[in-house]
């Protein structure tokens, strides 16, 4: 009886919390100043869990062309932000599928979220584009993806 | 001996120390106009040419082909970045006291943004034109 109910209180436990750690991808404590600095003029600083170590590596390999832009640093700094991407990583299946260049939007996790996105709402002008993230999910600069907390009403849940 | 020596220590502080400190944006604009005038003499930034540099349709880029494809019309106000919607800060440091404070940062950007809006890299007169245009808006 009261194993059973440990194994419940287990799987309620694991059943709540689960759904919500997988929304959650704050940037890590370590993360260093440069991160911000270089990549968030373009575009909000991703969470390194997106993406698997070895496309964060071939992502830094190909500064120079990174999706029609030069976004080359110097050595020091890309050593800097390519070290703690890699040591952040995602793994495992759901960072699988970004291809080269490596898109978070290609990978399994980013397709399964957002498979039931009407095409309408990828041309709305609000959102502009995937990497957008901050266009719907209001709080994505705290690491909050959830799908209760969108910024466009239609898209709500 | 021992003068010169302790003299280049102090030079040697003053100069490594000084590229750190946050410059102002006439002292930024003013270095583009020493080059600018080692190539042409008698050269004045004008805010004027800076303006319709700003504006001018380089098409190099098809999704963005002029300054004003991200930034838009107007350098006190913020920008959407053509290609991925983030936003970006005005321009002009009357609205944003961050700009142009860091020498190193302006000419990141500089290196980058002619090389893909006008398809080369811009000439020191061409910024410092700008920087006088940035620095004059209100």
């Amino acid at each position: 009886m009261k194993k059973a109910l440990l194994t419940l209180l287990t799987a309620t436990l694991l059943g709540t919390a689960l759904p919500v750690l997988a929304d959650r991808m704050p940037l890590p404590a370590d993360t260093p100043a440069s991160y911000k600095a270089e990549c968030t003029s373009c575009h909000m600083a991703y969470p390194p869990a997106m993406l698997g170590a070895a496309d964060w590596k071939k992502t830094m390999s190909q500064l120079e062309t990174h999706f029609g832009t030069d976004a080359a640093v110097d050595r020091k700094i890309a050593l800097e932000i390519g070290t703690f991407l890699e040591r952040n990583a995602g793994s495992g299946n759901r960072v699988a599928g970004a291809g080269n260049p490596p898109r978070i939007t290609k990978t399994v996790r980013f397709e399964r979220k957002h498979d039931d996105i009407p095409a309408k709402f990828w041309r709305d002008k609000r959102i502009n584009s995937p990497a957008n993230c901050e266009a719907c999910h209001q709080s994505a600069d705290k690491g909050r993806f959830s799908e209760h907390d969108m910024l466009i009403p239609e898209l709500k849940r | 001996m021992q003068a010169i020596s302790r003299l280049s220590l102090v030079a040697f502080i003053l100069f490594s120390t000084l590229p750190a400190l946050a410059e102002t944006p006439q002292q930024i604009r003013q270095s583009y106009t020493s080059e600018a005038a080692a190539q042409q003499a008698g050269f004045t930034a004008s805010a004027k040419r800076g303006d319709t540099f700003f504006r001018q349709r380089f098409a190099i880029n098809d999704k963005m082909p002029a300054c004003t494809s991200c930034h838009m019309d107007n350098p006190m106000l913020a920008g959407k970045h053509a290609v991925t919607g983030k936003d970006i800060k005005p321009l002009a440091p009357q609205a944003n006291a961050d700009r142009l404070s860091d020498p190193a940062k302006v000419e990141k950007w500089f290196g980058r943004n002619c090389k893909e809006v006008a398809g080369r890299a811009c000439t020191p007169a061409e910024k410092a034109d700008f920087l006088a245009f940035l620095s004059e808006a209100r």
